[in-house]
């Protein structure tokens, strides 16, 4: 009982206020059928001391990315996070406190979603953006429930390139309104918008990742045009870093944009928690999931935040609700708040700009290797697909025995790119680590 | 105070990054670039000041009590923060190498077997971001099971009347057609009218138990048969798992699904709404619908995902599970053990029910039965018609006060409810201060209601205007506007 503060003397008297001779009276209304009758078959509890020595020794059994020199990516990226942004995680009124349902006392928390949802908005280029979601999955399949809510079709058209994970939930959550999900093909690993065209009759959206998946630009423009001239909305899924460069989905016509917040300052933490966010062109608003913060006056005409739009929330509207969701992810919207804060935008165009950079170096000193050539052609932004006449399983063990993470095997999640591999590069990787790489493969094929 | 766009001053930057030059047009069509990028630019000083100021405008557990029914709002130890921040946790890409994670994946499947253990269930999935999307995961579990023996004419599910809105809510994401069962006089599951709506269209009835009101329904394997004997499925809402841990398991009442709340009972943090942790655990009979993927041991010895369960409903969400919270989780068991774990629901019993005795006799307690680990009580009848005082102006009065109120107008079947779970880690002196605190403001509401009806006084704002917020919304700032 670690964390009890009682004595055997406070028990005592507080049982003796309530009117009862032991703790067991306290349970005396769960029948014997129910009962345990045994204690739990767990381990002994453990000091402080002993219990971090045994955490200690578990995580020493990983090898993790601030050991290794990493070019995994596909989703989760490993980015430089400021100092400051694990300082100010561990403010324990932030970490230690609910959901702001009394919003006097939680102007703190309801302040950053505040501008947790500017930053969103403005990255994103959309009117409105909501205060988070789980992850980037979970966002996409929100949005696809959006778009089946406002069109009340029952069609979901999803690019093959977005994210094999969001492909995954996007089905699981359709699977509880019998919603079809269809996929436009791989086109030279990307989305073809005729192909869109056709298969988006009768849709409720059109869901295309950009930068996508295979690291490749797709036509933003023309794939919005597609999908707006059968009547479906346009699901934007965009990397909050790319969007530090690339034209953002509110300027190109999308009408939600969804993506992971993970490289805003959240570490990689093996895949969660991360952080979902969602803007929306702002005749959406009302179906928006989630929470939302809204600016507001006191009596005496102060500023303040408060929780808004809530008629649209389960603990107000119930099985009428817009979606589940309950919590959003407040602590990791504030690190992303730090996080953007703290870059700027310069900062956040460097980050960008460096992993774009040294995904290119990475291409160029590869050109002409003769086991690695790139998979498609077209632009692309800090990730490679390559071709690769090494078996990626092989090939990721070699590199891992020289201190190299990665790359991630594109053949899992797509059984058409059988030899296709995927590097993701971000600013921590330096341009002597890359060519060190590209050393490695070159050594590798000949 | 400021916002960070109204900090903004052009040219402030700190380098975080090297400031090589990158010239992107070498690298990107034009086209696709964006012209401009409106984020605030400020010094690390100002970011700093600035957050840690609103940090100042919250109230958290370690800021202060807080009692807020339903959420479990006890201590989270610092211990957990270290470990989940650990290199060797904090710092590994999901996609790493099965023979790189071994000690990732080690706790994580022992962490899924003190789960089934503690709730006396078969399986666990760990995968769920929160407890509603535990929900979603187990109603899901429960429709492709039914499916799977093609008994597709189970289209309802079950509710009491006190449940969280998060159960009704979940069961229409997943389709379901939503039916209403009313309590009965003594707060548990009205059995006769549970009887007249289970059918054979009936999937599961959802429930918490104990329940929204603190009480733990006696009558629940009479409960279970009744819709078992329906061939529906039992789903636990785990949201108040804290107070019969060690003593009673869902899996023993007869529950066929359950979800968790690891940052209620098992003290990861709230986090200011998130993020949180919702692992589902399932008899064997669903063993074979969890989603992907779980974690395995092998025949080896070693540790891995399994991607390979049969009829499974899918990923929930990318990867494997809020990790981060699942070190604190598995922080938190090894440092309480078995016993201690008993004993954390031995304490948040006692404590309701030391709150309960020393507030009983100026509140209305409409359900006279003993609480486990919360309790709802309500202000006395003629308070409101006396005075126009209501439970939402005492709650804004506690914060005056420094404690968090209760939970307010929840659960819906008791008008003006205020609903008081104090946990086990708040010592008797705290809960000393907090009786006379309360009982203080029902004094002060019949001497002085006008004291009461404007408060809070003390906070950095006062009393919100709601209305305004959604008359004229302001959801985002920009820089100069």
């Amino acid at each position: 009982m670690r964390f009890s503060p009682h004595t055997e003397e406070d028990r005592a008297a507080m049982l003796s206020v309530i009117g009862a001779r032991t703790v067991d009276d306290l349970f005396a209304d769960i029948p014997d059928s129910v009962r345990l009758g045994r204690p739990l078959n767990l381990p002994d509890g453990l000091s402080e001391m002993e219990v971090r020595r045994l955490l200690t020794d578990l995580s020493q059994k990983n090898e993790d990315t601030d050991q290794m020199v990493s070019f995994l990516g596909g989703g989760a990226y490993d980015r430089y996070i400021p100092s400051v942004v694990g300082e100010m995680l561990r403010r324990s009124e932030f970490y230690t406190s609910y959901t702001p349902y009394q919003a006097e006392i939680s102007q703190g928390t309801l302040q950053v979603i505040f501008e947790f949802q500017s930053l969103i908005a403005t990255l994103t280029g959309m009117d409105v953006a909501q205060a988070s979601l789980y992850d980037g999955a979970t966002a996409v399949a929100e949005a696809a429930m959006l778009a089946y809510g406002h069109t009340g079709r029952t069609r979901i058209v999803v690019a093959r390139s977005v994210d094999p994970q969001y492909r995954g939930v996007l089905r699981t959550y359709a699977e509880g309104h019998n919603l079809e999900v269809v996929e436009a093909p791989l086109r030279d690993g990307r989305t073809d918008p005729d192909e869109v065209r056709r298969l988006a009759e009768n849709a409720a959206c059109v869901i295309v990742q950009h930068p996508n998946f295979l690291g490749l630009l797709e036509e933003p423009e023309a794939l919005v045009a597609a999908a707006h001239a059968q009547g479906a909305l346009y699901i934007a899924v965009a990397d909050p870093v790319s969007l530090a460069v690339l034209r953002p989905p509110g300027e190109f016509g999308a009408d939600v944009a969804v993506g992971e917040g993970q490289p805003l300052g959240i570490s990689l933490s093996f895949g969660g928690p991360y952080l979902g966010f969602m803007g929306v062109k702002k005749e959406y608003l009302r179906r928006i999931p989630g929470r939302i913060v809204g600016e507001t006056t006191d009596h005496d005409g102060r500023r303040g935040y408060v929780l808004t739009f809530q008629t649209r929330e389960q603990h107000i509207r119930r099985e009428r609700a817009t979606s589940n969701i309950c919590t959003n992810q407040g602590l990791m919207a504030l690190a992303a708040t730090v996080y953007v804060s703290l870059l700027g935008p310069a900062g956040l165009r460097q980050a960008a700009a460096l992993s774009i950079e040294g995904a290119h170096r990475l291409a160029d000193g590869l050109k002409g290797a003769s086991g690695f050539q790139r998979a498609f052609d077209g632009s692309f932004g800090f990730e490679l697909a390559l071709r690769t006449s090494v078996p990626p399983a092989q090939l990721q063990k070699a590199l891992l025995q020289r201190g190299v993470l990665g790359p991630l095997n594109l053949g899992r999640f797509y059984p058409e790119l059988p030899d296709h591999v995927l590097f993701s590069v971000t600013e921590r990787r330096t341009p002597e680590e890359i060519d060190h790489l590209v050393q490695e493969l070159r050594g590798m094929a000949s | 105070m400021k916002t960070i766009f109204e900090e903004h001053e052009p040219g402030r930057r700190t380098s975080y990054l090297p400031e090589r030059r990158v010239d992107l047009e070498k690298y990107l069509p034009a086209s696709s670039l964006r012209q401009d990028l409106p984020l605030p630019e400020l010094a690390e000083i100002q970011v700093v000041r600035h957050f840690t100021e609103l940090s100042h405008r919250n109230h958290g557990v370690d800021s202060g009590f807080y009692p807020l029914g339903s959420c479990t709002m006890k201590y989270n130890p610092k211990i957990n923060e270290d470990t989940a921040r650990f290199a060797g946790f904090a710092a590994l890409h999901p996609y790493q190498a099965e023979e790189t994670v071994q000690g990732a994946l080690q706790l994580m499947w022992e962490l899924q077997g003190d789960l089934q253990e503690i709730t006396g269930m078969d399986a666990v999935s760990l995968q769920p971001a929160a407890g509603a999307h535990g929900e979603l995961t187990g109603i899901l579990m429960i429709r492709a099971y039914h499916r799977a023996r093609g008994d597709m004419g189970r289209t309802q599910v079950i509710v009491p009347d006190s449940a969280h809105g998060t159960n009704p809510a979940t069961a229409a994401m997943a389709g379901f057609e939503v039916v209403h069962v009313p309590s009965d006089d003594r707060g548990g599951v009205d059995l006769d009218a549970l009887r007249q709506v289970v059918s054979e269209k009936t999937a599961a009835l959802m429930l918490t138990n104990p329940n929204t009101l603190g009480l733990f329904d006696e009558r629940i394997s009479e409960i279970a048969a009744t819709v078992h004997g329906a061939g529906g499925l039992l789903y636990y809402d785990g949201a108040n798992l804290n107070a019969v841990l060690g003593r009673s398991r869902p899996g023993d009442m007869g529950f066929d699904v359950v979800h968790l709340n690891l940052h209620k009972t098992f003290s990861t943090p709230h986090g200011g709404g998130g993020p949180g942790s919702g692992p589902v655990g399932v008899k064997v009979a669903l063993r074979d619908f969890l989603p992907m993927p779980v974690i395995a041991r092998r025949d080896d010895g070693s540790y891995g995902l399994d991607y390979d369960i049969a009829q499974s409903i899918g990923q929930m969400r990318s990867f494997y599970g809020n990790f981060g919270m699942l070190v604190r989780a598995y922080t938190y068991i090894h440092s309480l053990g078995g016993d201690g774990l008993r004993g954390v629901a031995d304490d948040a019993v006692l404590n309701a029910n030391y709150l309960l005795a020393r507030l009983k006799a100026a509140f209305q307690f409409p359900f006279e039965r003993i609480p486990k680990h919360e309790f709802v009580i309500a202000p006395p009848k003629d308070l409101k018609r006396s005075t126009g005082v209501r439970t939402l102006d005492i709650a804004k009065r506690l914060l005056d006060f420094g404690v968090h109120p209760p939970t307010v107008y929840f659960p819906l079947i008791v008008d003006e409810a205020m609903m008081l779970e104090p946990t086990e880690t708040e010592t008797r002196e705290t809960l000393d201060a907090f009786s006379d605190i309360l009982l203080g403001i029902l004094k002060e509401a019949y001497a002085e209601p006008d004291v009461v009806k404007t408060a809070p006084h003390h906070a950095s704002v006062g009393r919100l205007d709601e209305a305004k917020a959604v008359r004229e919304p302001k959801l985002r700032q920009t820089i100069g506007g």
